[in-house]
């Protein structure tokens, strides 16, 4: 603080309690539904103090599902989302690692063209490739199986650059010394370079595994059994119902228990999110 | 930068590359070569048969009143949601520099929506503001007596996904402010307070101009944001309406696609889309990588 003004102290604190209460607000109105019979909802003004059907709302999600998604209980929904996400985040680890750690230790014919083709997918998010991809995965047998929901996500320049980034700062005595050891590419990769990126492989996990839990249209395009919808997808169901009304103290308390494992992992490890954030932006 | 030092092998290093670079190939470069050629086609109905019509679907979607209105309608969510959620978080990153007692508990408050998908973003605010029982509803009939409608109305369908987006779009760039505004020099501000400058004078001749690098990137990312990743918000409340109101451009790539089955424009649309991610990734890099700081 360079100067004492106090009035300026009373609008700092009320500007961010307003933040607060703005980003807040929405989820204390669903977790405040998520706890009424359904009965309560029907009407205005609703209640904005929990009631007591909480467990019973969340013991019927869980176990029976709402009717409105045909029966599927939100056990597996939530099943399949952690599949997906953890599906996701390893995968792309795992083959960014191994290809900047090519990228960066060998010289090789079509180095940077293998490079560039890996920073194009930067420019080409699902979204703008919809059909076509659908098309593929159809053709390759993938609709309705994990795999399909995991493989065609897997692929991540942003991880690559960011592990050959962070190879680019390891010191080359490192490898010097491995070589006089005579430890291999691979063993030098394995010693030496995975133990190294231990922090970064972390603040990456957190950013990636959010990234794969709230995945919507991808699991939306290929998922056509009900067995393999994932939370964040299968919410959709519950709120576009055609001409009825959402059940909306079953919907609301899907959307809390959809958020929770993302949010729990973000509160968990706020420093390494912090730090994941910030560094795969680069 | 390159590695003076490096390993030999004259088939490892492919083997390493080869996941990454075929999933790329099959689930990236393929589809995109295959909307680029299907746009140059008209499919028959049956999927049979197919013509090669040159430009026909692109000049179809440019004369197409409804294409030319997601355009604008795109444009005005895209700069609304950039726009709110980053002046809000440059507020409350500002204030949350400013204080020091409580500050970490400040920012757990604030960062958590990063984590919430946008498809329930939507839906939480789809909830806060149904007509017929939305608590933002009921206060803006009740105080004001303003009637809220989304379902009928499709200036307040839009209004309620670009809140919704920006919602859970302020997390984000209140981390990327305070990381910015942390790195702003004490020393500056301290000599412009000696000379007499009020606290808004220093935020707008210092903290703001030198803010300016977090700020041009956070553009970038936001209206990347706002044009790709909202398709979720669109999709699990308004599904585009009422009568095409909120539908951007990405979810009308999808309703013409999966919806209305006409492939070819569905591609000329992908292809203007991926003009539009080429070029927006190409500011990014050119024109602001260099000049970020952290």
């Amino acid at each position: 603080m360079v100067e004492n003004r106090p009035w300026l102290g009373v609008l700092t604190h009320a500007t961010l309690i307003l933040g607060v209460a703005f980003l807040c607000f929405p989820v204390w109105m669903a977790l405040v539904a998520s706890t009424h019979p359904g009965e309560a909802l029907s009407r205005s003004p609703i209640p904005l103090w929990f009631g007591d059907q909480g467990w019973e709302n969340y013991a019927q999600l869980l176990t029976e599902g709402s009717p409105a998604v045909g029966g599927v209980d939100l056990s597996t929904m939530l099943l399949n989302s952690f599949i997906m996400a953890i599906g996701i985040t390893v995968g792309k680890i795992a083959i960014s690692l191994i290809s900047a750690f090519a990228i960066v230790y060998f010289r090789f014919p079509f180095r940077m063209l293998f490079f560039w083709l890996i920073f194009i997918t930067l420019m080409l998010p699902v979204e703008v490739r919809i059909l076509p991809t659908y098309d593929v995965v159809a053709s390759l047998g993938m609709l309705n199986s994990y795999s399909g929901l995991i493989i065609p996500l897997i692929a991540s320049a942003t991880a690559t650059f960011l592990f050959r980034q962070f190879f680019l700062t390891i010191p080359d005595e490192l490898v010097e010394a491995a070589r006089i050891d005579r430890a291999g590419p691979i063993r030098f990769f394995w010693d030496i370079l995975l133990p190294l990126s231990k922090t970064n492989i972390a603040a990456l996990f957190i950013i990636l595994f959010i990234y794969g839990w709230n995945q919507y249209l991808w699991p939306f395009l290929i998922t056509t059994d009900q067995d393999l919808y994932t939370i964040v997808m299968g919410i959709q169901r519950m709120v576009n119902v055609g001409e009825g009304l959402p059940i909306w103290h079953l919907t609301m308390g899907t959307a809390i228990l959809a958020m929770v494992p993302p949010v729990l992992v973000v509160l968990a490890m706020q420093r390494l999110f912090v730090k994941g954030l910030v560094e795969s932006e680069k | 930068m390159e590695k003076r030092v490096f390993f030999r092998n004259w088939w490892l290093p492919y083997l390493l590359v080869a996941p990454q670079v075929v999933i790329t190939l099959v689930f990236f470069i393929w589809p995109a070569y295959q909307a680029l050629e299907m746009s140059f086609f008209i499919e028959d109905a049956f999927g049979f048969s197919r013509n090669f019509v040159g430009f026909e679907n692109f000049t179809r979607l440019f004369s197409d009143p409804g294409y030319l209105r997601s355009f604008w309608t795109t444009l005005v969510f895209g700069l609304t949601v950039t726009f709110l959620s980053m002046s809000m978080a440059l507020a409350l990153a500002v204030a949350a520099n400013r204080v020091v007692r409580s500050a970490t508990t400040y920012r757990t408050f604030l960062i958590w929506p990063y984590a919430v998908a946008p498809a329930l973003a939507g839906v939480l605010w789809f909830f806060m503001m149904n007509p017929s029982l939305g608590i933002v509803a009921y206060m803006l009939e009740s105080i004001w007596g303003y009637d809220w409608n989304h379902y009928i109305n499709g200036n307040q369908a839009l209004m309620m996904v670009i809140i919704a987006a920006a919602w859970k779009q302020i997390s984000y760039n209140f981390l990327f402010f305070l990381a910015g505004l942390q790195s702003i020099p004490k020393s500056m501000i301290e000599a412009a307070a000696i000379d007499g400058a009020s606290p808004t004078r220093r935020f707008w001749t210092i903290v703001f101009p030198l803010l300016s690098p977090t700020t041009f990137f956070l553009l970038v990312v936001n209206l990347v944001y706002a044009f790709f990743d909202t398709f979720a918000i669109i999709h699990a409340t308004t599904s585009g309406g009422p009568a095409d109101a909120t539908s951007i451009l990405v979810y009308r790539v999808y309703s013409t696609g999966f919806v209305g089955q006409d492939y070819g424009s569905s591609a000329a649309q992908s292809v203007v889309l991926m003009a539009l991610v080429i070029g927006l990734t190409f500011v990014q890099f050119r024109y602001i990588e260099r000049r970020v700081q952290y």
